[in-house]
């Protein structure tokens, strides 16, 4: 009996699974194992997060301040510069799909790798490729045009490395474009027998169109950061009026990409959030295709509301009412998505885990960015709040706040699935808790400066809102222990945390049925799949 | 700002600033009673159905339960559009009273450049990084930029637009309270966009024609738009005596103006600056396209200078055309 006990933690531990296949470099660099890509991927977002987590440190420290004294004001336009271009293209957009997703998609839909995992390891490099050309450039002088990169300016007047990061960015979107094309492939060819559209986890749903979304969008940000750079570099006249180019094209097809990039950072966010709200409640998601077709709804009206950035810029009024009134259409499956997880509590019975605290904390979250976009998709009100703090709130409250808190939740989650540990429980349900209250300390005050008007982008300010950038900045303090101590424990937790059993949560799903690490094939057999997601409803006749 | 400490809620200057700052408040009640009932709903059910709590989680009769959730999740979706939809109307509402121009208002011309405001009233002031209007009286800026975006913004009057090159954007205003107030620019710019800041002065109506009156001496943009036309040799084509055949500008502003490509352009500001800078854009029917650019030889000022010399041309013998 004993000896069988061991016999088969040895095997969970060490013998099958896909981390002991090898621990060479060559093992690792040149895998073809979605798991191992994903891991690499874990690593690579891990460094750039430290260094836009960084930037934005110091911008929170300049900010106590009425008058810029940490740094100067090139170097804080540089800061915010740096910090918002390594957060939204080197650590947001990449973030759940290409570590978790990366991880799971092929594990959730019982198949043994990606469609294409050549293609995979190659989307790895391009995102490394880019990512050290960024960082190259932003640390041999920097870039001072904002991530927006608006035009004339970044064409015809800045003198930073304005086409170094561009192309930073343009090589890193060629690997979104292809991590999106490996998932649609997988889950439209690769379900195991059984797997039905609607028997998919919500998470997969997620996956499917965040990735529609990477292909179609991203290429539209690889054209106009090129006719940026020709323009830039050969004087042809696209944006810039003294060349007869349209400054307002620029913006157009900017945010054609960058809204529906806000989608690719939030929906897998909402998938994520669907999965462990739904295991720690023992109750299937409430409403389960309202909830699949929101996400698409959402995936699909993101493309048409880009205007909603410009109601100010000097587009037409006409086109600002019809942006505003798409605005408003895009929120209803959102809210629907709140109170179907609300919802997915009734009845149910929850515990209280940190990856349970990290999700309850997105939605919490979630609705407060939810709400604040609807002031700002309000045509009259938006000209008081646009450009100003209030809107840095808001899309924090969304792209950070809500999508970072189920990131981390789902870490924790799949930790003991990826890794074969598990995370000290004490210290990750305080993280979860610090994050929130962090979070909320660092970005409330902001949407109160907005509306008092202090304008984005500002080292120098009026000396009446510095009292409201005090707390601002004393919450981010709070909010940076939370966010470096889960690599603290997490890394401990690899040598010293608990061995994971195959399914620590009692969770449904596919990949809790397997090996906690999976073997290299994923799974010892095929999984014939026989029921919809989120089957608990069994247990819940005797829990 | 009202109070010094800590300040919650900007001052309120202008006429459109109570219609915004009601759209606020309902959509601080909105969303709080949203958010609070949302939190109160998840904490409740928390405890309630935290795992080993006695509540009964019995589903009585399964299809008639199917049936109350589908209605469950039609109410939660039809609710939340019809709000929607009622505060779409009304925020749209709110803004196109905001952008409408009030016919006698006081035009005011802003040349934004990095990184400075520069304001021109049709008497001829000139002011840099500040802003004299009167109380009471709707103004309405007409402004353009010599180099990059930038926007102006007038938090305490719920105002703002961006300054765009190549183009004129307007925005107007009635200030109703007397008093200095920040004026910023609000669209990164570069270096010194931070910099980029000034102060609107409303000033009672005696108070104004006192400042008016201290610039008296300085001649109006009309006059300098006159000198200007005349330095860069404008009337060698356009005037009477001319021997090049190009249209005559008298009456011009404001009239259709029908194109050789079969367009008709309204005479704006925007056609005049244009017709400067980038001549070929818009040549009229009739003409050919064998007018020189100015871009380099004329500022944003001057050209603004020389469309208030235009527009007065027009009203002397055509009333102002449109």
């Amino acid at each position: 009996m004993n000896s069988a006990v061991i016999d088969v933690h040895e095997n969970i531990a060490s013998h099958e699974s896909y981390l002991s296949s090898g621990w060479n470099w060559r093992s690792w660099l040149l895998t073809l194992d979605h798991k191992r890509i994903g891991i690499l991927y874990v690593v690579a977002i891990t460094m750039l997060f430290g260094i836009g987590g960084s930037a934005a440190a110091m911008i929170r420290l300049d900010l106590l301040t009425p008058h810029s004294q940490l740094v100067s004001i090139e170097t804080y336009n540089k800061l915010f510069t740096m910090h918002g271009v390594i957060m939204v293209w080197f650590f947001l957009i990449p973030s759940i799909p290409a570590t978790l997703g990366n991880f799971l998609v092929p594990m959730m839909i019982g198949a043994r790798d990606l469609a294409f995992p050549r293609l995979n390891l190659l989307s790895w490099y391009l995102f490394i490729f880019g990512g050290l050309f960024t960082i190259y450039a932003l640390l041999a002088g920097g870039v001072d045009t904002g991530w927006t990169f608006y035009a004339p300016y970044s064409t015809s007047f800045s003198t930073s490395h304005v086409f170094a990061v561009a192309s930073g960015i343009f090589i890193a979107g060629f690997s979104s474009i292809l991590t999106g094309l490996n998932f649609i492939v997988t889950i439209h060819e690769m379900r195991a027998p059984g797997m039905t559209w609607f028997r998919l986890p919500l998470f997969i749903w997620s996956m499917y169109a965040t990735s529609l979304i990477l292909v179609l969008a991203t290429p539209v940000l690889a054209m106009t950061l090129m006719l940026m750079g020709m323009e830039r570099t050969f004087g042809i006249g696209v944006f810039d009026p003294g060349l007869g180019g349209d400054p307002l094209l620029f913006q157009h097809l900017f945010w054609f990409y960058s809204h529906p990039a806000v989608y690719i950072m939030i929906v897998p966010a909402m998938g994520v959030a669907s999965e462990i709200i739904s295991c720690f409640c023992r109750n299937p998601v409430f409403g389960y295709r309202f909830m699949a077709y929101a996400i698409l709804a959402i995936a699909a009206f993101g493309f048409v509301v880009w205007g909603h950035h410009m109601f100010v810029s000097g587009q037409s009024a006409y086109a600002g009412t019809v942006f505003s009134l798409l605005t408003f259409l895009v929120s209803v499956p959102s809210a629907i998505k709140v109170f179907n997880w609300t919802a997915t509590l009734y009845k149910a019975h929850i515990t209280f885990h940190a990856p349970m605290l990290y999700a309850l904390g997105f939605v919490g979250l979630f609705t407060i960015g939810g709400l604040t976009g609807l002031f700002l998709a309000s045509l009259g009100l938006d000209v008081q709040l646009h450009d100003t703090y209030f809107v840095v709130a808001h899309f924090h409250y969304i792209m950070v706040g809500a999508a970072v808190m189920a990131f981390f939740g789902g870490i924790h989650f799949w930790w003991p699935k990826i890794t074969g540990r598990m995370y000290p429980e004490g210290w990750a349900r305080f993280c979860a808790i610090l994050t929130f209250i962090g979070f909320n300390l660092t970005f409330f005050p902001q949407f109160i400066l907005g509306y008092l008007g202090m304008p984005r982008r500002y080292p120098d300010y009026p000396p009446e809102f510095q009292v409201w950038n005090v707390l601002s900045s004393a919450g981010s303090s709070l909010l940076a222990f939370g966010y470096v101590l889960p690599l603290a424990y997490l890394l401990w937790s690899l040598r010293y945390g608990a061995r994971a059993p195959a399914n620590p949560w009692g969770a449904t799903g596919l990949e809790w049925q397997t090996d906690s690490p999976p073997p290299s094939e994923n799974f010892h057999t095929t999984p014939i799949v026989t029921e919809e997601a989120y089957a608990y409803h069994t247990e819940s006749a005797h829990g | 700002m009202s109070m010094d400490s800590l300040p919650f809620f900007p001052t309120r200057a202008s006429t459109i600033g109570g219609p915004i700052d009601e759209l606020y408040f309902a959509w601080l009640i909105l969303a709080g009673v949203v958010a609070v009932a949302v939190a109160l709903t998840m904490v409740w059910f928390a405890v309630r159905y935290r795992r080993g709590s006695p509540a009964s989680r019995v589903i009585a009769g399964p299809a008639e339960h199917a049936r109350t959730m589908h209605h469950i999740e039609i109410t939660w979706t039809i609710v939340p559009l019809v709000l929607f939809l009622g505060m779409f109307a009304w925020s749209a509402e709110v803004y196109y009273r905001s952008i409408r121009v009030p016919k006698d208002a006081l035009p005011v011309y802003v040349v934004a450049k990095q990184w400075m405001w520069h304001a021109e009233h049709p008497a001829g002031e000139r002011e840099i990084n500040e802003l004299h209007v009167p109380v009471n009286r709707p103004v309405e800026l007409v402004m353009t930029s010599q180099d990059v975006i930038h926007s102006l913004s007038i938090p305490d009057f719920r105002i703002k637009q961006d300054v765009l090159p190549g183009r004129y954007t307007t925005l107007s205003f009635t200030a109703n309270r007397p008093g200095e107030y920040h004026l910023y620019c609000t669209q990164f710019c570069g270096t010194s966009h931070s910099h980029m800041v000034g102060r609107v002065v409303v000033m009672e109506p005696a108070a104004y024609e006192q400042w008016l009156s201290a610039h008296a001496d300085v001649p109006t943009m009309a006059s300098r738009g006159e000198r200007r036309y005349h330095e860069l040799g404008c009337d060698g084509c356009h005037g009477a005596q001319a021997a090049v055949r190009a249209p005559k500008l008298e009456g011009l502003f404001g009239r259709p103006i029908p194109l050789r490509d079969g367009r008709t352009v309204r005479a704006d500001e925007r056609f005049m600056h244009d017709a400067v800078l980038l001549p070929n854009e818009n040549v009229p029917a009739g003409y050919d396209a064998n007018m020189p650019s100015f871009r380099g030889q004329i500022s944003e000022e001057d050209l603004l200078d020389l469309i208030e010399y235009l527009k007065s041309k027009g009203n002397a013998t055509h009333d102002g055309g449109q």
